[in-house]
């Protein structure tokens, strides 16, 4: 996987809330069998017309957000299905954080599967970096890791919170079967009682 | 000390190890398998060199893409994409020997209600699956959630999840439901209430008379929907109604070893002096039959109401109305009643059992669907459309004018030929209404089976009370 330490970039303001994962990544582009090229069909309802081309209203195609890195989104965001396609597509598509005043569970997860960083900030942060974003390709965004610290273009830095574990995969880009698998023997321990306290399961 | 919830306990029995800063590994006993998000979880471990820790707690079925027509298992019969995705399917439950319900065996189904439905769901386990829908098992009392398809390859690889503990939270419904209110109308009103964000978070216990009162096929429509409220999973605390559901099914307990489960399934409860962090409570006589309006499962109304106005809302919501208004063609101040629908859909893994279809042929008998109305009932799995059939349930749909199909998630999701065309309008006993869900630009709006059998004979939303005709009980 991947490692995120620390990334300056474009930041695309997406106030809409509740953007579930069918508008991430339609279903008509989970028949794959493979992880990537799903960036190309992120957001595909908004972001296409009817005809296949662009829409240029979307944010994402106007000119100074093509190359986002960083969504500021409206609350929930990535609720719905449990489809990984969801943060490969956007994964994908070049963006690594996406900050929300929160997220699905299941989305949420998931991303840190992908080397992509969910952030959870309170809803006047998200209001400060949502404005921010507006601002278009010239407001680069720092979203730095390790010190759990996003800085505006404007110099101004809002601390984040984030499980001291899923932290730490991320900055190593640690594979977590790797990591389980180390575990083996606690596993057989585990299943050897279980097996006796629970034979029927 | 407080006690514990019945959360904690099917936790603590279910951790491996526990980290200083509270991750757990945290043992699976279940794993259920579908086509759609299992592929890319195969090739890894095969990449790795890695096998199936447990092929014999992992239970495969393709469901998602499948046809429900006739004749479908001519692989002909599939797009190219998902024939590719089901053949791989097939091939990687024999490759790895786990559990697989083939298109062609009259036991497969939607993953949700095979797995109750031969035994392999039971109280206190933990069961996952690459699906949000989990969620329905944890009407057993058993833990169970929707994961990604990196923590399916995960699951496969070590039978165990790294996991952080959720919050405890009730949701308890008081006293008696109405005539015509159910265990969908339920779900729908406690979502309607908290929210799609308001269950992020937390793993949620129903409880209360009115979920009680419920039968092992509405408490499963009620945990199902736990994942629409934000939830990790839902959970409702097993009893007899439990017990006796799985009595004899094929992969349950059976003789000593089911009375030695039984023992241990009854300590399987909140203990009453157990910590909670958030406590909804609804009166169950105030539940009405309900409908969705708009593009979120927390768009939910009575269906007495009229369709609101943005200014209703605050906040973010307010632009989210007035997109889902527009994506809806809706005009606020409308009665809901007035809602003209023309397709009707009826299946899921909500409300794909067989008291469902039998709650909307009991709308439906003697009837017939208003001309120019697309109605589908599409069972949830081979022996839900079996026992239908023996019923006499088929017959009532069709003489209606259903189209009575095989089992799948069909145009729940609309993944398979199974969709609605742009600006068709659907009545759907399924539990998404997002934005294209059912068929780009299609138009959903969530209600009970009986609910979507009423407005399959009115033609518009209906309040299904009109067609009662004594009341029945919920």
């Amino acid at each position: 996987m991947d490692k995120f330490e620390k990334l300056t970039g474009i930041a695309a303001p997406m106030p809409l809330v509740n953007i579930d994962t069918d508008m991430i990544i339609p279903k008509q582009f989970l028949k794959t069998i493979k992880r990537s090229g799903l960036g190309v069909h992120a957001f595909d309802e908004m972001r296409y017309l009817d005809d296949g081309s662009e829409n240029p209203d979307f944010v994402l195609n106007k000119p100074q957000y093509r190359e986002a890195q960083v969504i500021v989104a409206g609350d929930n965001f990535g609720c719905g299905s449990s489809r990984e396609h969801a943060p490969w597509a956007l994964a994908d598509f070049g963006v690594k954080a996406i900050v929300s005043t929160s997220f699905a569970d299941i989305f949420y997860n998931n991303c840190f599967k992908n080397g992509m960083l969910p952030i959870v900030m309170p809803q006047e942060v998200v209001d400060v970096l949502m404005k921010d974003a507006e601002k278009g390709a010239n407001a680069r965004m720092t979203v730095d890791l390790e010190n759990q610290v996003i800085t505006t273009s404007d110099g101004e830095e809002f601390p984040f919170e984030i499980d001291p574990f899923k932290k730490h995969c991320l900055l190593e880009g640690l594979d977590d079967i790797g990591l389980t698998m180390e575990k083996v023997g606690a596993i057989d321990t585990f299943e050897a009682q279980a097996g006796q306290s629970r034979p029927w399961v | 000390m407080s006690g514990k919830t019945l959360y904690d306990k099917i936790w603590d029995a279910h951790v491996v190890q526990q980290d200083e800063d509270g991750t757990c590994l945290l043992y699976i006993d279940r794993h259920l398998v579908h086509e759609v998000t299992s592929p890319q979880a195969f090739e890894g471990l095969r990449m790795a060199g890695r096998q199936v820790r447990a092929p014999q707690r992992t239970i495969a079925v393709p469901d998602h893409n499948v046809p429900t027509t006739a004749g479908r298992d001519d692989p002909a019969q599939m797009p190219e994409e998902s024939r590719i995705q089901v053949a791989a399917l097939d091939k990687n439950a024999k490759d790895f020997g786990i559990h697989y319900y083939p298109v062609t065996d009259v036991r497969q189904g939607i993953v949700h209600i095979v797995g109750p439905e031969q035994g392999w769901t039971l109280p206190g386990m933990t069961v996952v699956c690459g699906d949000s829908h989990t969620a329905t098992h944890g009407a057993f009392g058993a833990l169970a959630h929707g994961i990604g398809t990196s923590e399916v390859e995960h699951v496969l690889a070590t039978q165990t999840l790294i996991q952080k503990k959720s919050k405890n939270m009730k949701v308890e419904i008081t006293g008696k439901l109405r005539p015509g209110v159910t265990a969908k109308d339920i779900t729908l009103s406690v979502i309607g209430l908290t929210g799609t964000g308001g269950g992020t978070g937390y793993v949620i216990e129903y409880c209360g008379e009115a979920i009680r009162d419920l039968s092992m096929e509405g408490r499963m429509t009620v945990c199902n929907m736990a994942i629409e409220g934000g939830a990790r999973a839902g959970l409702i605390a097993p009893d007899e109604t439990t017990f006796e559901y799985v009595k004899g099914r094929p992969h349950a307990p059976k003789g000593a070893q089911y009375e030695a489960a039984v023992t241990w399934w009854k300590t399987l409860y909140s203990d009453d002096d157990a910590h909670w962090d958030k406590v909804v409570t609804i009166k169950g006589e105030e539940i009405e039959p309900v409908v969705t309006w708009g593009t979120s499962p927390e768009d939910v109304l009575p269906i007495s109401a009229v369709v609101p106005s943005p200014e209703d809302f605050t906040g973010g919501k307010v632009e989210a109305a007035k997109r889902a208004l527009a994506y809806m063609d809706l005009t606020p101040g409308t009665p809901l009643t007035d809602i003209k629908i023309d397709t009707v859909f009826i299946g899921s893994c909500t409300n794909g059992r067989i008291e469902d279809l039998r709650a909307a042929a009991e709308i439906l008998k003697g009837k017939k669907i208003k001309d120019g109305m697309r109605a589908m009932v599409v069972p949830g799995s081979g022996l839900v459309r079996a026992q239908a059939e023996e019923e006499g349930l088929a017959q009532i749909f069709i003489d209606a004018g259903f189209e009575w199909r095989l089992a799948g998630c069909s145009m729940c999701l609309a993944m398979n030929p199974d969709q609605l065309a742009p600006g068709e309008r659907c009545a759907a006993t399924s539990n998404r209404n997002f934005e294209g869900r059912q068929g780009k630009g299609g138009r959903t709006h969530l209600v009970s089976p009986a609910m979507a059998a009423a407005a399959a004979v009115t033609g518009h939303l209906t309040d299904v009370r009109e067609l009662m005709d004594e009341p029945v009980s919920a």
